[in-house]
């Protein structure tokens, strides 16, 4: 951007191109690591020097065979699509309704939504728990999922999204007998495919990698999702560090397959989300 | 029959505010009330005693605990260093990348994989390379520097941490630099191309000036939560807070106290000191950058 047209010398182009080539090193080279290490056999972790003939998938088969990784993996799964799920639904009604209904104390609700924003959520943190110990909901998949469906952010994301969808064609489908409902699952939502999909991609990711609430409600260990059990796991195991860093690669695997897949609808959030109101 | 149409209305925005409004009292207004008032009562979880209005001795207690004070010591270090690092790496790396090398995609996508994994891979993967046998060490011993456990001595706990949590996050806010960049017009490059302006010039001219609300905007992101870190912090140092309580951050000492010694009246008084401290800041933040942000 800054002198798009300008030729660079040579020197300037040296230094740009070993600032980009040394931090994505930077990034790259804790995952290859990992990746190696989590192949080779427990006596060889801490070399430096790979024996190409010992490395091994005998860490991920032990892993998910002699412990419940597999378990945890489909809670994860299961809290976060379930939560995905109910985000993308509950957040585009709320957000429908305060883009296109007329009700009373409308304004309320809207900066309600945008003060909730402002509040951190340790200090919600204990009453939610103390919530969820009276309903019976601790340590089950409810106290999991259930606090978390809706999101006033995405509400927020949402409403400027449907406000952008031309009002004519909602009005021409009122004349045609539709329903608000309708119009709401025929028309808004097939048109707010790629919002949907940014907030599905952040919710899930989101969620996948959240460890502070789920280490808190999930006491059993059938019910740890999958960062809980690996911490726990790394709690006990350490010295192993072949099956501890397959447990991370095992953790870290399904979020980055998500971005590498829909990367364009995470700028596109980002550039949303952090600008204009 | 005009009115009829307006009652359907109002309940069909009922209808679909639903879901916000039962879980809006569910898991913020009500919860909101009672962490306030629960802050004011002695509130064991275990035993059977009722709760007890105690005043302000919750927060005289919270604010008298030397390990609640020196988490909030520990937890501004560590947002003093991880701020403006990884902001001008983010800055640097979004200025560079925005056009001016081959392979961006690769570069982007590659500086944006750390922000999607999960904190608990990534507190796992540096425990191993920051181990005293571990791969860092083994490359600074070659330079000299003497091998050290990182994460269990008292005074390099926080600082390697910072390397973690910096490592995790520049692509975070090197991606919003990039869309704070896409928003500047080629005009203004082009004119003071035109004008004669070299490119140091045009960096300091314009685009960092035009860039100033958008680092204003990462510099209260960044700095929010930072202040709330919990997880690296957790895992690293466990809920002891690590070699000498260093690594402990205000919301693992908020976690500890309330979900490990079971004090919940003390921790939720904690949970509302830390909102109060964020508050204030963001509030100083947005003086001490003038009104430059439109959003």
């Amino acid at each position: 951007m800054w002198g798009r047209k300008t030729t660079y010398g040579i020197g300037v182009k040296m230094i740009f191109y070993s600032i980009c080539i040394l931090w994505a090193l930077v990034t790259l080279i804790p995952y290859l690591i990992a990746v190696i290490t989590s192949l080779k056999p427990v006596e060889d972790v801490t070399k430096f020097s790979i024996d190409f003939n010992k490395l091994t998938f005998d860490s991920y088969r032990y892993i998910t065979h002699e412990f419940p990784f597999l378990r945890w993996l489909f809670n994860s799964f299961v809290v976060a699509v379930a939560v995905t799920a109910g985000n993308i639904l509950f957040n585009s009604m709320a957000a429908y309704a305060l883009a296109r209904l007329d009700f009373p104390f409308k304004k309320v609700v809207f900066y309600v939504i945008i003060g909730t924003m402002m509040i951190p959520g340790q200090v919600l943190l204990i009453p939610i728990y103390l919530i969820l110990n009276r309903l019976g909901w601790i340590d089950s998949y409810k106290g999991l999922i259930i606090p978390w469906l809706v999101s006033a952010f995405y509400i927020f994301f949402m409403r400027q999204y449907f406000l952008t969808i031309p009002k004519d064609l909602e009005e021409a489908a009122l004349i045609d007998g539709l329903s608000r409902f309708g119009i709401f699952f025929k028309i808004f939502l097939p048109l707010s495919l790629p919002a949907l999909a940014t907030q599905a991609i952040f919710i899930f990711v989101g969620n996948w990698n959240s460890f502070m609430w789920p280490s808190i409600i999930a006491s059993s260990e059938e019910l740890y999702t999958l960062p809980v059990g690996l911490n726990s796991f790394y709690g006990q195991y350490y010295q192993f560090w072949n099956q501890v860093l397959a447990g991370a690669i095992l953790l870290s695997l399904p979020t980055i397959i998500v971005f590498v897949l829909f990367q364009k609808y995470f700028v596109k959030g980002i550039v949303t989300s952090g600008l204009k109101e | 029959m005009k009115n009829k149409t307006k009652v359907q209305e109002y309940f069909t925005a009922f209808v679909m505010l639903l879901p916000y409004i039962i879980s809006f009292f569910m898991f913020f207004a009500y919860p909101l009330a009672k962490a306030f008032i629960i802050s004011f009562q002695e509130f064991s979880f275990l035993g059977d005693t009722p709760p007890k209005f105690v005043g302000l001795l919750n927060y005289k207690e919270a604010l008298t605990s030397k390990m609640f004070l020196d988490s909030i010591v520990n937890t501004f270090y560590y947002s003093i260093l991880v701020v403006p690092t990884q902001l001008i790496i983010a800055l640097i790396l979004a200025v560079i990348v925005n056009d001016k090398v081959k392979f961006k995609d690769f570069f982007r996508t590659t500086y944006y994989l750390p922000t999607v994994t999960s904190p608990v891979a990534v507190s796992i993967i540096f425990l191993f390379l920051y181990k005293t046998d571990g791969l860092v060490n083994q490359i600074l011993s070659h330079i000299g520097i003497t091998p050290r456990n990182w994460f269990n001595e008292p005074s390099f706990v926080m600082p390697a941490i910072v390397s973690v949590a910096v490592w995790g996050s520049v692509g975070f806010y090197m991606v919003t630099f990039l869309s704070g960049l896409s928003t500047i017009p080629d005009q203004l490059y082009e004119a003071a191309e035109v004008e004669g302006a070299g490119e140091s010039t045009k960096l300091i001219k314009i685009t960092i000036p035009l860039l100033k609300p958008m680092i204003f905007f990462n510099t209260v992101v960044s700095f929010i939560s930072t202040l709330q870190m919990f997880d690296l912090s957790y895992i690293i140092g466990g809920s002891d807070g690590g070699p000498m309580g260093k690594a402990m951050t205000m919301v693992v000492m908020i976690y500890r106290t309330a979900f490990k010694e079971f004090n919940m009246g003390v921790a939720s008084a904690m949970a509302f000191i830390v909102f109060g401290i964020i508050f204030i800041l963001t509030l100083i933040q947005r003086k001490f950058f003038g009104e430059e942000m439109s959003y």
